[in-house]
């Protein structure tokens, strides 16, 4: 599949910021996806609200785009229903992590069958760039002016608390290990969850000190340590989300049972 | 395997877990609340049966937005719940009507507001169930006045919501969603399935046309289908923007239900050409009925459908009657409808029996009020 029959090009020109994150995890996305030779017939992209989750109307594919934070929630009764769709799920940091937070937690737990990629930018983008779940402590955001005093959320760590089946970290600096982990996750079972913290070089980094989407990319490149190396640090450091470093790697790689085999609806799905 | 043709004897809220298995329910998502439980209990024991998927959800929400993935995976799908569960499911209950998801919602009454009165019958959630997302669209909501009504409404709702891709309501109360009684099961159900896109039919109950409820892309079968909460063009592309798509899309939505009120509107008449007719729907018009059957005086209009609002038989009524008295468990919800309906019909005196607290009207209470109105 060429790269432009993946894409629907009558929705072009799209709403992403230049610089934006959004198009090399696509692109990441797209690679896997075609590596694996998968048929875009047989996927289903389901997203909320936020700038992440206008991908999947980009995809020349069946897509549901919901509203904010719940997509996880629309995915589990589409795999219910239809065991034999694959569905990925585009979403953000505040998307999956603030108001989908519970479904977030619930569908790791629950472990049905679905890839989620979270695209992190540490601020909620379409709305202008105000503090998200995952804003840095002391960084600036619109909603923020004198610094963030809340301490990040980490949704990968979340995750591997919660039960998901595979948990991986990347920045949009690691192109090759994201592109690889997206296709460890398409071919795995059950809950996978791929954090892809991104640049928003438009809300994030201009109101602090890095309005270039290549500094941001620099700053992902030098702040990365790898989870093993990370770990002994992570104990003492609440805000090891970015504000001191960026904790990157597979987190888990686990084969729990996934709900839909435990329920028994494999069958009832050939039906279709 | 569903209800095989018979009689049995059943709780309301078994008949409406029976009915929606009939119908061809396939998925089902619900959350734990009171009055309405036993259809979750009910369906998480018999979808497995009958090969669907049963999901205990996190909280409301999550019901909702289950129920319109597994819709747009092509199969009938259903949740439960009551007051409170009722307000948290409002933001997806709007997205359905966006996107034009076929599904039902079994809402229990009880009192409220907030926790109010799990354990007892109102129907507070009339206007709720209309107007309780934001923006302009339109719902289908049937009120179930027996056991009978609860698994023949339930039928209904689902053949509705397939019909015109629409939210669709059983408001029953804690009063029919815990009754026992009499269900008699026909051999001859008319079922009817979404009109799919690429699937050609003639069948006459898809009499609705395509510009105004256009046929279902069901997904994972090649239409491409992009689905959106967002205003959006016959093609499904986005256009937040722009002012004329936007009226033309909502204006649509509201227009597939209301231009079809003949075909969705369903009613009962008891004395219809009475001076003095009653106006109540559910278990308000338990008390009502009795008055209706024991004095010819009384008339008794009984609704079946209260969204989109019967006007017709209420016009009809409201012509010919001196007095009206709309019978309900809040403290006048659609009564204000109704008095609209009928003002413009010339009925001079319409007033209401509110009656909150948890049980119906009784006929001893209906009749002073008809006395007091001077009908009696």
């Amino acid at each position: 599949m060429e790269v432009f029959d993946f894409y629907r090009k009558d929705r072009w020109p799209h709403v992403f910021c230049p610089g934006c994150g959004n198009g090399t995890v696509m692109n990441c996305f797209y690679r896997a996806f075609n590596e694996l030779g998968w048929n875009l017939d047989n996927t289903v992209f389901v997203s909320g609200i936020g700038c992440s989750s206008r991908i999947p109307l980009y995809i020349n594919a069946d897509a549901l785009h919901t509203t904010h934070g719940r997509a996880v929630a629309f995915a589990s009764g589409l795999k219910l229903a239809r065991p034999e769709l694959d569905i990925v799920v585009f979403t953000g940091d505040g998307d999956l992590g603030a108001i989908g937070g519970n479904h977030f937690i619930n569908g790791c737990r629950r472990n049905i069958d679905m890839d989620v990629i979270c695209i992190n930018n540490n601020i909620y983008g379409m709305t202008g760039g105000q503090a998200s779940i995952t804003t840095p402590h002391d960084f600036q955001s619109t909603t923020t002016p004198y610094g963030n005093r809340e301490y990040p959320f980490d949704l990968a760590e979340i995750a591997v608390a919660a039960g998901a089946n595979y948990v991986a970290r990347w920045t949009t600096r690691h192109v090759h290990e994201l592109t690889k982990s997206i296709k460890i996750a398409l071919e795995k079972k059950g809950f996978n969850l791929i954090e892809v913290v991104s640049q928003c070089p438009t809300n994030f980094g201009r109101r602090n000190k890095m309005g270039d989407a290549s500094i941001m990319l620099e700053w992902f490149k030098e702040n990365s340590v790898r989870r093993e190396k990370a770990r002994s640090a992570a104990v003492d450091h609440v805000d090891l989300n970015l504000a001191g470093q960026v904790t990157i790697g597979e987190f888990v790689n686990r084969d729990r049972e996934c709900y839909q085999e435990r329920i028994g609806v494999e069958k009832h799905g050939e039906k279709h | 395997m569903s209800l095989t043709p018979g009689e049995y004897f059943l709780q309301g809220n078994e008949a409406c877990v029976e009915a929606a298995l009939v119908s061809g329910l396939n998925f089902f998502a619900g959350y734990p609340i009171t009055p309405s439980t036993e259809i979750a209990e009910g369906l998480a024991r018999r979808l497995p049966e009958v090969g669907g998927a049963f999901l205990q959800m996190e909280d409301e929400i999550a019901c909702v937005s289950a129920i319109i993935g597994a819709s747009w995976g092509g199969v009938k799908s259903m949740t439960a719940t009551s007051g409170p569960g009722l307000s948290l499911m409002q933001e997806a209950i709007g997205y359905a009507a966006m996107s034009e998801t076929p599904m039902v919602i079994a809402n229990v009454m009880r009192g409220g507001p907030s926790t109010g009165q799990p354990t007892r019958a109102s129907q507070g959630d009339v206007m709720a169930t209309k107007w309780g997302s934001h923006g302009d669209y339109q719902v289908i909501a049937f009120a179930p006045a027996s056991v009978q009504e609860m698994f023949d409404l339930t039928i209904k709702a689902f053949n509705y919501a397939e019909k015109y891709r629409v939210p669709t309501f059983v408001l029953s109360d804690a009063e029919i969603g815990h009754m026992r009684g009499l269900l008699n099961v026909p051999s001859n159900i008319k079922i009817v399935n979404r009109k799919e896109k690429g699937v050609r039919r003639t069948d006459e109950a898809y009499d609705v046309p395509d510009d105004l409820v256009p046929p279902f892309p069901t997904f994972g079968k090649g239409n491409k289908a992009a689905v959106t909460g967002m205003t959006h063009g016959p093609d499904s592309r986005i256009e937040p923007e722009d002012p004329k798509i936007h009226q033309e899309l909502v204006s649509r939505l509201n227009d597939k239900i209301t231009k079809n009120r003949r075909d969705i509107n369903k009613w009962d008449l008891l004395c219809p050409d009475s001076k003095h007719m009653i106006i109540s729907y559910g278990s308000a018009s338990f008390g009502a009925r009795e008055v209706a059957a024991e004095d010819d005086r009384i008339g008794l209009l009984r609704l079946k459908t209260i969204w989109p609002l019967p006007e017709e038989p209420i016009r009809e009524a409201a012509s010919k009657a001196e007095h009206i008295l709309v019978c309900e468990m809040n403290m006048g919800q659609l009564y204000h409808d109704i008095k609209r309906v009928a003002l413009e019909a010339g009925c001079k005196k319409i007033e209401l029996l509110p009656k909150i607290g948890g049980e119906p009207p009784t006929p001893g209470e209906v009749r002073h009020k008809l006395r007091e109105m001077g009908a009696i």
